[in-house]
């Protein structure tokens, strides 16, 4: 399919507006049936899709600052579809969708070689090193339209495409061919509490999102607005979240310069 | 026939080359694929059909509007309600992983009695039967009073319920667990003179000047005040943090104003200075609608000038001066305080100081200041037919002292009670009921606490989760979750307008659990009497129903009423105080002890550094614990494997050879913790800081045993203007383990 007239879903997070609140990332392991463990404080090991990040801009006090940077999975386009995780997977087990802009990531297909994580420059990507478990009773809040992975796969943030799917579903039943902006949002995006996180076409202009960040697809999407940047955008992996912040360290910390900028830690 | 080397050499290697050939070895690798994807425990969750449930979520008093999502009759998703008055859609952690504690680990899933020591399970008559014995017999002692109940709120058909109870059978003991909502009541009425609710009209203000609150990190209704900020945020408004640490609050602020922990109410007080003595100050409000002006004039004129002010706060002059004038500057500024999420309810001077610096403004009840909202009012229930017992009984003077002499303004104590009963040879408390209260945890110096309940001859919890309290109790009449149960919320914290919401059963209860409400109506009833008169429904829902009465169909179909068209009252008739006027000062308020910074308790030269605690919206710190999913979403520099970091300056940590990373002993006054240091930059040299919300030894295993418990640590300060427990830190010493 043509570029022109598909789906580009993105995200636009306002980190002047986000408040580090972790609502995010809750909304989105209720959504998605992601596990949890006794002890999840390695970070490195412990999966979730969102991940909020605290950055500091490295200056003693009483000038110290900080932001947080949530950070789902960025869809990346890169050229053509080749996405950083998808042009290494030897199982197809992940793919660019060309009619929405979601990178997919099929399961059953993983056989967990784990190419994928190494690729992905974001850290996106992580791995079932243990069958999900759920307290006696607990499974019965999972999510069914979400199914839940098993030990060995890899798993990443799917921008909750079971939720377009279930609109595009609804449509489909009521004759309609096109979706309203609003019937299809990201668990992360609906949960917000500061309402920081917008979600939507990239490619409709009456989207807000599309209005946020004014991205150029001839230039890989390079985003024309003022305030705003993708991480690590000389990477050229042309991806789909955009950021929105007022203070010139956290834009600057948002790619790899060498001398003076921020320091990411790990959340 | 012979097999030669090399007859042998050909079989292996051909039999080798025609297997490689063959598919059979990828097969066997897609069987094998396949097979380690299909543990028959990795759980396939039931389709079904899909509806949707309003609700209120009751686990903090900031009353959000929730849509519940089922799957047959399963609880499966937790949404915020869209066009709620309070959260508009948005939603906080806790109340995102409210499903957790639903099917969680941790319910009480039957009546319970303590029999040496351990819990058997009872039937609810048998139960029943025996809190009632008790019951009659510390009345027919004539110790009617000598009952006590714990509860997180005083309003709502539930904990009216309780107070209705304990005041016919005979008791003046209700307690409501201590916040700021306690010294902002008392700051209304002492100012004012009306009994009101503090609300905030955030969302029209143009600046926030906040001391030390956790403004977007849970104060007062948490999503109410997220949508504020980013409100602010789209108008071009200012927010400024007054705070020891850089906290998500200060981090998102346009000024972070680092100050000396414990004096933000001598910066007001050093604000007030600058605006008065510059003329900025409302004319209009202070000349036709305030009283004792001059008063306070003199006290800030002579008192607080820039240059005393910056030694006491360790914020320079030239940042006072240009924040008094900004703040004075702005078209709506709001001063608000209470630090963190509010759970302490902090010095009443303080609370008055900042007060009255919006009441220099003239942002008392208009668009964009500080609102007395009327308590709700809904509630009107027949009068109460006391007997003799009762009469006597409630004439007894309360056992935390609140009301008395040296505690005149005070309505509840809570934080006096443990040393109450641990200075007196036979607790005055023999029975204590805990509703939706976890004191064990929450309550500053756990030993004390710990001790005092150990007094207490029947410690009777409605708790639906096996909580601290609930775990050391003798007997347990749990309550359903917020989820199986129908509730009204009567307000929502900080929230301008009055508003009932209502809490639906969207679920059937998973357990052998009953609705705390129906069992205070039952036990009345079996009490007899004028105890059982004043329960004349035969159930809780009846009660609520007849309760909220008109209100009751627009409840259930919203789920929430609003007073849309309210506005708070014109200067001209909001006050009541004796001037009818505004008071800076007054009688009462001179009676006060004035505003002194409080100090933290310990000995400086053996405990050379100040802890403080910070809150998180990853972390509950109220009798509600943190679900799995909260903890999982900890930051690694909260938590690390069991340990809790605690954030030191890199130069303090250099000073006491701390690594960044190492294990540390923590010790204060009143205990020990093991420790993890973390270097930080955003704290203030000489003070150290830990979150609230971990050590808990109850809860399941997602949560017990994590970190330490920050009020095992502190210890009470009694705020010498109210009683209330005024404690910011506490001095402690850091040394490596």
């Amino acid at each position: 399919m043509k570029q022109e007239n598909s789906k580009k879903f993105g995200m636009v997070i306002d980190l002047d507006k986000c408040t580090g609140c972790g609502s995010c990332m809750v909304a989105c392991m209720a959504e998605n049936n992601v596990p949890f463990r006794e002890d999840d404080t390695d970070k490195l090991l412990s999966i979730s899709w969102m991940r909020v990040y605290t950055l500091t801009n490295g200056q003693p006090f009483p000038r110290t600052e900080a932001c947080y940077l949530p950070r789902p999975c960025m869809q990346c386009e890169g050229h053509g579809g080749h996405s950083p995780c998808v042009s290494v997977c030897p199982a197809t087990a992940t793919d660019y969708d060309m009619e929405t802009g979601i990178v997919s990531q099929i399961y059953t297909r993983c056989f967990g070689c784990r190419y994928c994580m190494a690729a992905c420059p974001y850290h996106v990507r992580q791995f079932n090193w243990w069958d999900p478990l759920w307290p006696d009773g607990m499974e019965r809040s999972l999510n069914p339209n979400v199914s839940v992975r098993m030990r060995g796969v890899v798993e990443k943030c799917s921008f909750c495409i079971h939720r377009y799917q279930l609109a595009k579903d609804r449509a489909y039943a009521e004759d309609r061919r096109e979706l309203e902006e609003d019937e299809y949002q990201t668990a992360c995006a609906q949960a917000c509490p500061a309402g920081a996180i917008t979600f939507g076409d990239l490619n409709n202009p009456e989207h807000a999102v599309h209005q946020m960040v004014k991205p150029d697809n001839k230039h890989g999407g390079k985003p024309h607005a003022k305030n705003t940047f993708r991480l690590l955008e000389r990477l050229g992996t042309n991806a789909k979240v955009y950021y929105l912040s007022s203070r010139d360290w956290v834009r600057h910390a948002g790619d790899n310069y060498l001398k003076n900028e921020g320091i990411l830690k790990h959340s | 026939m012979k097999i030669d080397r090399r007859s042998f050499l050909a079989f292996v290697l051909g039999g080798a080359a025609g297997t490689a050939l063959s598919p059979l070895p990828w097969k066997l690798t897609d069987d094998l694929a396949i097979w380690t994807q299909n543990w028959p425990w990795t759980p396939v969750p039931q389709d079904g059909e899909v509806t949707y449930l309003n609700s209120t979520c009751t686990l903090c008093p900031g009353g959000c509007g929730i849509r519940v999502r089922k799957v047959d009759e399963r609880v499966v998703n937790i949404e915020g309600m869209q066009g709620h008055p309070v959260n508009d859609g948005g939603l906080c952690t806790l109340g995102l992983a409210g499903v957790q504690l639903l099917y969680g680990p941790t319910r009480v899933t039957s009546p319970m009695k303590k029999v040496n020591g351990s819990w058997r399970k009872i039937s609810w008559d048998a139960a029943i039967a025996e809190v009632v014995e008790k019951l009659s017999d510390l009345r027919a002692k004539g110790l009617p009073n000598t009952v006590a109940c714990i509860s997180e709120s005083d309003r709502g058909t539930v904990a009216e319920l309780f107070n209705r109870f304990l005041t016919v059978y005979g008791s003046p003991n209700f307690i409501r667990t201590p916040s700021i909502q306690d010294s902002y009541e008392l700051a209304l009425y002492l100012t004012q003179g009306v009994p009101a609710m503090a609300g905030f009209d955030v969302g029209n203000a143009d600046f926030i000047l906040s001391f030390g609150s956790g403004f977007i990190e849970g104060w007062e209704s948490p999503v109410y005040m997220f949508k504020a900020n980013s409100k602010l945020r789209d108008h071009n408004g200012r927010m400024d943090q007054v705070e020891p640490r850089l906290s998500k609050t200060a981090a998102k602020s346009d000024k972070w104003i680092a100050i000396n922990p414990g004096t933000e109410g001598a910066l007001a007080l050093g604000l007030a200075h600058v605006i008065i003595k510059e003329n900025l100050y409302n004319r209009e409000f202070v000349a036709a609608y305030s009283s004792g002006f001059e008063a306070h004039k003199k006290i800030v004129i002579d008192g607080y000038p820039p240059d005393i002010v910056a030694k006491i706060t360790g914020v320079d002059t030239a940042t006072i001066t240009a924040l008094a004038r900004d703040f004075a500057g702005a078209r709506k500024p709001l001063a608000i305080c209470g630090r963190g999420k509010g759970k302490t309810p902090g010095s009443l001077q303080e609370f008055l100081a900042v007060h009255t610096l919006n009441a220099l403004m003239g942002n008392i009840n208009k668009a964009g200041g500080i609102w007395a909202v009327p308590e709700p009012d809904y509630i009107s229930w027949p009068e109460l037919g006391m007997d003799n017992v009762a009469s006597t009984g409630m004439q007894q003077r309360r056992v935390d002292g609140a009301g008395s002499d040296k505690y005149p303004h005070a309505r509840y104590l809570l934080n006096r009670l443990p040393e109450v009963i641990n200075s007196s040879q036979d607790s005055p408390i023999q029975m204590l009921l805990v509703a939706s209260a976890n004191p064990r945890y929450t309550l500053a110096d756990s030993q004390s606490v710990a001790k005092a309940f150990e007094k207490i001859p029947l410690v009777v919890s409605f708790s639906s989760f096996m909580d601290e309290t609930t775990v050391n109790a003798d007997m347990i009449l749990p309550n359903h979750v917020y989820l199986e149960r129908y509730e009204d919320v009567p307000a929502a914290r900080g929230f301008p307008k009055p508003i009932i919401s209502l809490a639906q059963a969207v679920v059937d209860p998973l357990w052998n659990t009953r609705h705390s409400g129906d069992v205070i109506i039952q036990i009345a009833k079996q009490l007899g009497g004028p105890i059982a008169d004043a329960f004349h429904w035969d159930s809780y829902h009846a009660c609520l129903e007849e309760s909220l009465a008109d209100k009751w169909d627009t409840l259930v179909e919203k789920g929430y009423w609003i007073d849309e068209e309210f506005v708070a009252a014109d200067w001209a008739e909001a006050f009541e105080t004796e001037s009818g006027k505004f008071e800076f000062t007054s009688k009462e308020i001179d009676a006060l002890p004035q505003y002194n910074p409080l100090k933290a308790k310990g000995d400086e030269t053996f405990y050379p550094l100040v802890l403080i605690p910070y809150d998180s919206m990853r972390l509950t710190d109220g009798y509600i614990g943190s679900p799995p999913f909260l903890v999982k979403s900890l930051e690694a520099y909260i938590l690390q494997t069991n340990d809790v970091l605690v954030e030191v300056n890199p130069t303090t940590a250099k000073e006491y050879g701390l690594d960044d990373g190492s294990v540390a002993i923590l010790r204060t006054p009143k205990g020990n913790a093991r420790v993890k240091v973390q270097h930080y930059d955003g704290i203030m040299p000489g003070v150290i800081a830990m979150p609230r919300g971990l050590g808990h030894s109850a809860y399941d295993k997602f949560l017990a045993g994590k970190g330490a418990n920050y009020n095992a640590l502190i210890d009470v300060l009694e705020d010498p203007a109210s009683g209330y427990d005024a404690a910011w830190g506490i001095r402690a010493r850091l040394a490596k383990a």
